[in-house]
């Protein structure tokens, strides 16, 4: 089992994040294919017959998102979402780190498209290392008449500007982008209306992923019908998949969307060690419900993984072998969000912390058989009931692992139940025998 | 946003009144600072006054002028937030609803530097917590002071996990006994784990990384875990309740 490399192509390529490398491996090419030999409705065009759906999570056509924003001569923006937040992402951490020019040819492109003039790369601010270096980069490009007025004397101008996040998930949400990008909170908002119409500063604002972004210099070299012949039905080109968690070899690893599950986790990962087996794994970040072994055989792709329940999501498979308590690990993913819901709507701000404090309850030996059908229930009340879906996203995989792990949780707590009563047995004998022998000194 | 479970934690040190309390109702709002009473580090207005150039709205600059200021100050104290206000011409109380919103900007003195253990998910399946409680402890055995060592939510390195990121620098795969030389090196202002970092040139996470061994099925450590033996059955409480009257 190979990678099919085209993003990751180059990557091992020596001071790659210079321009000067870059340009001499051909890039910014695409950008002048654009700029001259193509008009932006040509670039648009291209971008939707690739059929490049969205890397971040939604999995929303990159084209179609594009074509909503309204032609005019109105202020427009292009965000670049580089939040990586999702736990077990760390895919556009590597772009933004070895292959910065990349994310900034398609942030030029994509605004091109969308006849943007502004553009902000929203980067989380933990990042600090691949904000250092994405700062020398845009100084580079503005160097080189890539960004700027009239970019390389052509009729377009484009201002990018690197923002810093200060730590925060919930900004990776794309209107909760918006707002910290507009110096709030990061409260998602009511959509509709969708950021294509209003976004940022109220403006029609087009919002993308750093893989997303990355694959439109790509595409607009190579063609939309190459980009098509990669990949497998809806889910065309290639996927960076993070793999972490119980496999020996953990990384990055660029696929063709379409090949097998298992020849990720076990072809290219290595799987678990030795005598371990997968118990379940979250086939696109910790937001999405687990799936078990045998679903490893399904083909990685949009539509397999929404069929079985689950999703593509980020593309970041996070594996757990049977030597891992289920209970602990849903009580921690749950933590995740508590700590993050950002507390604007009150299922997923309530409905979190419930099912924490269930969780700890079930954990520490004071569990009820009942506390399980309540925590199914909390679940299934706030999936689709908040503004944003980070409620969702604690909801779905927790009540995955409850629906095809009940067993382990009803062991888990009659486990932890009866080592509580023996311990309080314990303490109480050790007080009687206390009592008895100063019955006895007296 | 706040810590989880540190609501109601006691603190180390006493914030300034105001603070962290109920509004006076008694008092006015605070009102946006006249910049004439506000002594404001020149390189600090500079860099503020520079960050709101670049946006066409200057609010777009709250975030990184709050962390250029905690950098300055060491945390988002009242007097950083007075300063940010003045230069950006804003409300105190606008900018303490942006701070308290967001990790990496400290609403109190816990240290001007920062050691984040990511302790999410992918962290947590291979042994995390374990690490972050070697780290606390070396933290706290050698009087590691002025940095603020926490769990941290997903910090985007799964593939080296367990890591942690000391100002910045990310570093990992960890295990227990990295703990000592990791704080040793902080408060001595070396680099942290030389050679081991995501920053460092030639970088590349080791192939079949050590995981930290699980804990054997020790029933004592974990109740669900391995071939773990059934306690003695105990006895059921004894029902003390009066028997219920029948009408």
């Amino acid at each position: 089992m190979n990678e099919t490399r085209i993003l990751l192509a180059n990557i091992d390529e020596p001071d790659l994040h210079t321009i000067a490398v870059y340009e001499r491996l051909g890039g910014y090419r695409p950008l002048r294919k654009a700029l001259f030999e193509m008009t932006p409705e040509e670039v648009l065009h291209e971008l939707e017959g690739s059929g490049l759906r969205g890397r971040g999570g939604a999995g929303f056509s990159m084209g179609k998102k594009a074509s909503f924003i309204p032609r005019g001569t109105m202020d427009k923006y292009l965000c670049c979402n580089a939040d990586e937040s999702e736990p077990g992402t760390f895919k556009d951490r590597v772009l933004m780190q070895r292959n910065p020019h990349l994310l900034i040819e398609g942030c030029i492109i994509g605004a091109i498209a969308a006849g943007a003039n502004k553009g902000f790369i929203f980067i989380r601010g933990e990042y600090e290392l691949q904000a250092d270096i994405l700062d020398v980069a845009l100084a580079e490009a503005y160097g080189r008449g890539y960004l700027g007025e009239r970019i390389l004397g052509s009729d377009h101008s484009f201002d990018l500007v690197l923002h810093r996040g200060q730590g925060a998930y919930i900004c990776g949400e794309e209107t909760g982008l918006l707002d910290a990008l507009e110096g709030k909170r990061g409260n998602p908002r009511l959509k509709p209306p969708f950021p294509a119409n209003q976004g940022l500063y109220q403006g029609p604002t087009l919002i993308n992923n750093v893989e997303t972004l990355c694959n439109a210099p790509l595409i607009v070299e190579r063609g939309a019908e190459w980009f098509r012949g990669l990949g497998q039905g809806q889910s065309t080109g290639t996927k960076i998949v993070s793999v972490s968690g119980n496999v020996r070899r953990p990384g990055n690893y660029e696929i063709e969307l379409g090949v097998s599950g298992r020849d990720i986790v076990y072809g290219l990962a290595g799987g678990p060690r030795d005598g371990r087996r997968v118990k379940c794994w979250f086939p696109g970040g910790s937001s999405a419900p687990v799936l078990l072994e045998e679903h490893l055989d399904l083909p990685y792709t949009f539509e397999a993984m929404a069929k079985a329940g689950s999703m593509l999501g980020s593309g970041a498979i996070i594996v757990v072998d049977d030597s891992e308590p289920l209970v602990p690990l849903a009580l921690r993913l749950a933590e995740f969000y508590r700590h993050e819901s950002c507390g604007k709507c009150v299922p997923c701000r309530e409905g979190t912390n419930w099912t924490v404090k269930t969780l700890e309850r079930i954990d520490e030996g004071e569990g009820t058989p009942m506390d399980l059908d309540i925590m199914a229930e909390v679940q299934g009340n706030i999936i689709g009931n908040c503004l944003c879906v980070l409620g969702d996203s604690m909801a779905m995989p927790v009540g995955s692992m409850l629906e095809h792990f009940r067993e382990e949780f009803e062991e888990h707590m009659e486990m932890a139940r009866r080592r509580r009563n023996l311990e309080s047995h314990e303490a109480r004998g050790a007080g009687e025998l206390a009592a008895i022998a100063e019955a006895g000194a007296a | 946003m706040q810590q989880a479970g540190d609501e109601g934690a006691l603190r180390a040190t006493a914030l300034p009144p105001g603070w962290d309390e109920a509004v006076r109702l008694d008092e006015d709002p605070a009102t946006i600072p006249d910049p004439a009473d506000v002594d404001v580090p020149p390189e600090l207005r500079a860099e503020i006054e520079a960050l709101m150039g670049r946006y066409p709205d200057r609010h777009s600059a709250t975030l990184p002028a709050l962390g250029a200021a905690q950098r300055v100050h060491g945390w988002c104290s009242p007097e950083a937030m007075r300063q940010v206000a003045a230069v950006m011409q804003v409300t105190p109380a606008y900018l303490s609803s942006v701070a308290t919103f967001y990790d990496m900007l400290r609403t109190r003195p816990t240290g001007s530097r920062y050691l984040y253990v990511c302790t999410s998910v992918a962290c947590h399946v291979r042994s995390a917590k374990r690490v972050f409680d070697a780290i606390a402890a070396a933290a706290a055995e050698h009087e590691l002071e002025d940095v603020e060592v926490r769990e941290f939510e997903c910090l985007g390195a799964c593939d080296m996990a367990p890591m942690a990121s000391a100002d910045g620098r990310y570093v990992g795969p960890l295990v227990e006994a990295d703990a000592a030389e990791i704080v040793l090196a902080m408060k001595e202002g070396r680099e942290v784990l030389p050679g081991r970092s995501l920053e460092d040139p030639g970088y590349e996470v080791p192939p079949d990384a050590p995981e930290p061994p699980r804990p054997p099925p020790d029933p004592d450590v974990h109740p669900a875990g391995g071939d773990w033996k059934h306690p003695p059955d105990v006895p059921p409480p004894v029902d003390r309740r009066p028997p219920r009257e029948v009408a």
